[in-house]
């Protein structure tokens, strides 16, 4: 279940009450979220939709554990985030988020492997449980034949799909996706959705999307229409507008 | 846990040339830095060579060298018969009073004129100072004005070849034999008679400056020097012979040490700049890698680690470059002057571990602190803006 109201599902993974973020530019101050309440339940496939600066990226970078927000809280599987420091942050961010991003963002010295193997690094796990882990990714996302090439041997859409790998390989609570088919031609982007609601139905896992594209957030289970910083619907889902 | 090795390795090999330009700069500050710590390093050991660890060095009291020394023929005497002293097959006393001088001789790779040490010894110079071979020629004879030139000296100055006449202190002097010390400060010196040379100079005949003096075994020195010391004839101090010399050496290590220090310092500033310069533009062309390292899991110190790592490695690379330049100069012989006894000094640059090892640490202090403000920003780069970068 999503919803944007509060206190609507007590078993919510994802939950945000009050949440604001203002930017300050010279004298200006910019309210760039205002005042959010949220809950997605685990399993859930949400996407963000929403004109460029109604606030989509910033929503997602402060579930994502990437800023903080100005004021309310966001309480991840039980665990209220808001408060954390820095380093706290970025330690909650290696066992509770996969992040994929619109330029895929891989690291171009490492090969396909080496990068999926990057979140494991964080982790206590030897180096023959990584490989397992890596090659279980890989396997997923179907390029366990493309595991040793280096991302500029690799198609946009197969970047994608090992940086997908990358941000499953830990196991993460949940994924955040920021624009993942934006850099894609249609073909590509629909396998990319394909593997995200896979991910969703297979996996249970719980997908967070932001996208400009209709069609890409018409996958998701629920969208949420986001302007001047305000979520005003959601659609397609079963919860409340 | 860190960032794996091979990320730097292979960022490293995607930024090649700006990487050379830096490895390039440390590897020349290193080859100086290397160049002077090797020339400080060849000076000591020519001059500490000179000095055997069985001979002392007697001087009059409170004489810091021979030049401010005078000993008498008396106290020669009476050093001869101190107990300590080794004694030749025909029981006399293996000693050898000498006197030094210095003439100007014009050098053969400029034309003007340096200072030669003239070292005026006894006969049983040779039997004191074991390492000491003539390769060419003969030993002077006594009471005569023959010398027996060293072979840098021979090298060094013009018309000192064997055979030749040369000319000082008002008369002439005949080139007998050539000698060899086994790379000590005595293959710049000449040697002569010191009872012929005293009367060239019109100095007494029975004063000498220093009295060297091989023991039975080097753990003799401490009762022959309180021997002399007790001694209400004598107004001698003793120093063992390679005390002497290492002493001699200090001054004009240390300048060309510090010298060397300030030099390498100031290059290493610039160097410095080269890699700050190389960091920060690889920080800026990976500022989306190092965001996304960041919004995984991986925490500011971690990519301040990494980074510093990545500026230690390519410094060290300069510093193994740099090295692998100057190695050549092993061996090659340079001369300065020696401040103590106002002559010439040949000595042949000496590249130790222990100074490669300096010049490798001074290089990893470079890229380290190359790196340090570079490694700084990275970890201090705003994540959620970086990873939208293009």
């Amino acid at each position: 279940m999503v919803s944007t109201q509060p206190n609507q599902s007590p078993k919510a993974l994802i939950v945000l009450r009050n949440v604001s973020k203002r930017y300050r530019r010279g004298l200006e101050t910019i309210d760039v979220l205002s005042q959010v309440n949220l809950d997605i339940d685990a399993g859930e496939f949400v996407a963000f939709m929403g004109p460029s600066g109604s606030g989509k990226t910033t929503l997602l970078n402060l579930i994502g554990g990437l800023d903080v927000p100005d004021n309310g809280s966001i309480i991840i599987a039980g665990e209220e985030i808001t408060g954390f420091s820095d380093s706290m942050l970025t330690a909650w961010r290696a066992r509770h988020v996969g992040f994929v991003f619109q330029l895929y963002n891989l690291i171009p010295v490492l090969t396909a492997y080496q990068n999926v193997e990057l979140p494991l690094l964080l982790t206590r796990l030897n180096k023959k449980s990584r490989k397992k882990h890596v090659e279980t990714a890989l396997s997923i996302v179907g390029l366990n034949d493309r595991m040793h090439h280096y991302p500029r041997q690799l198609s946009g859409g197969q970047e994608q799909r090992v940086a997908i790998a990358r941000a499953i390989v830990s196991d993460p609570t949940f994924l955040l996706c920021d624009e993942p088919t934006g850099d894609l031609d249609r073909a590509s982007a629909n396998d990319i959705l394909d593997l995200l609601q896979r991910l969703v139905s297979d996996y249970k896992k719980t997908v967070l999307m932001v996208t400009h594209d209709p069609m890409a957030a018409g996958k998701a289970n629920a969208i949420l229409h986001l302007d001047k910083g305000k979520l005003n619907s959601v659609s397609k889902g079963l919860a409340t507008s | 846990m860190a960032i794996p090795i091979k990320y730097n390795l292979l960022s490293i090999k995607e930024r090649w040339t700006s990487t050379l330009v830096a490895v390039l700069s440390i590897a020349g500050v290193v080859a100086v830095f290397i160049a002077v710590l090797a020339m400080a390093q060849g000076f000591r050991k020519t001059l500490v060579a000179s000095g055997s660890p069985g001979n002392a060095l007697v001087l009059r009291g409170g004489a810091s060298s021979e030049m401010e020394s005078a000993v008498t023929l008396e106290q020669v005497k009476i050093i001869g018969d101190a107990p300590g002293v080794a004694r030749d097959d025909t029981g006399q006393p293996l000693i050898s009073p000498e006197v030094v001088v210095i003439a100007a001789f014009p050098l053969r790779s400029t034309g003007t004129d340096a200072n030669v040490q003239i070292r005026g010894v006894s006969e049983k110079a040779l039997k004191v100072r074991t390492f000491v071979d003539i390769v060419d020629g003969k030993f002077f004879s006594p009471g005569l004005p023959e010398l027996v030139v060293g072979i840098n000296a021979r090298d060094n100055y013009s018309g000192f070849d064997l055979g030749s006449t040369v000319s000082f202190g008002g008369r002439s002097w005949r080139v007998v034999g050539i000698m060899a010390s086994n790379g000590s400060s005595f293959d710049s010196e000449m040697w002569c008679d010191a009872v012929v040379l005293n009367q060239t100079y019109k100095r007494p005949e029975n004063i000498f400056q220093s009295v060297t003096v091989s023991l039975i075994s080097p753990d003799q020195l401490e009762a022959f020097k309180n021997t002399l010391t007790s001694d209400p004839r004598l107004t001698v101090s003793a120093i063992s012979e390679r005390s002497y010399y290492e002493k001699q050496s200090i001054m004009v290590f240390t300048l060309i040490e510090i010298l060397g220090f300030l030099i390498a310092s100031v290059m290493g500033i610039g160097a410095m700049f080269g890699a700050i310069n190389t960091m920060y533009s690889a920080v800026s062309a990976r500022t989306r890698e190092i965001a996304t390292l960041r919004a995984i899991g991986f925490r500011g110190g971690t990519i301040v680690a990494s980074f510093m790592l990545e500026a230690v490695i390519i410094a060290v690379c300069g510093g193994i470059l740099g090295t692998i330049i100057i190695l050549p100069i092993h061996g090659n012989m340079a001369s300065t002057m020696n401040w103590q006894t106002f002559s010439h000094l040949s000595f042949a640059f000496m590249i130790t571990p222990a100074i490669i090892f300096q010049g490798l640490g001074f290089a990893a202090g470079v890229g380290f602190l190359g790196g340090l403000f570079p490694a700084y920003r990275a970890a201090r780069i705003p994540v959620a803006t970086a990873l939208r970068q293009l």
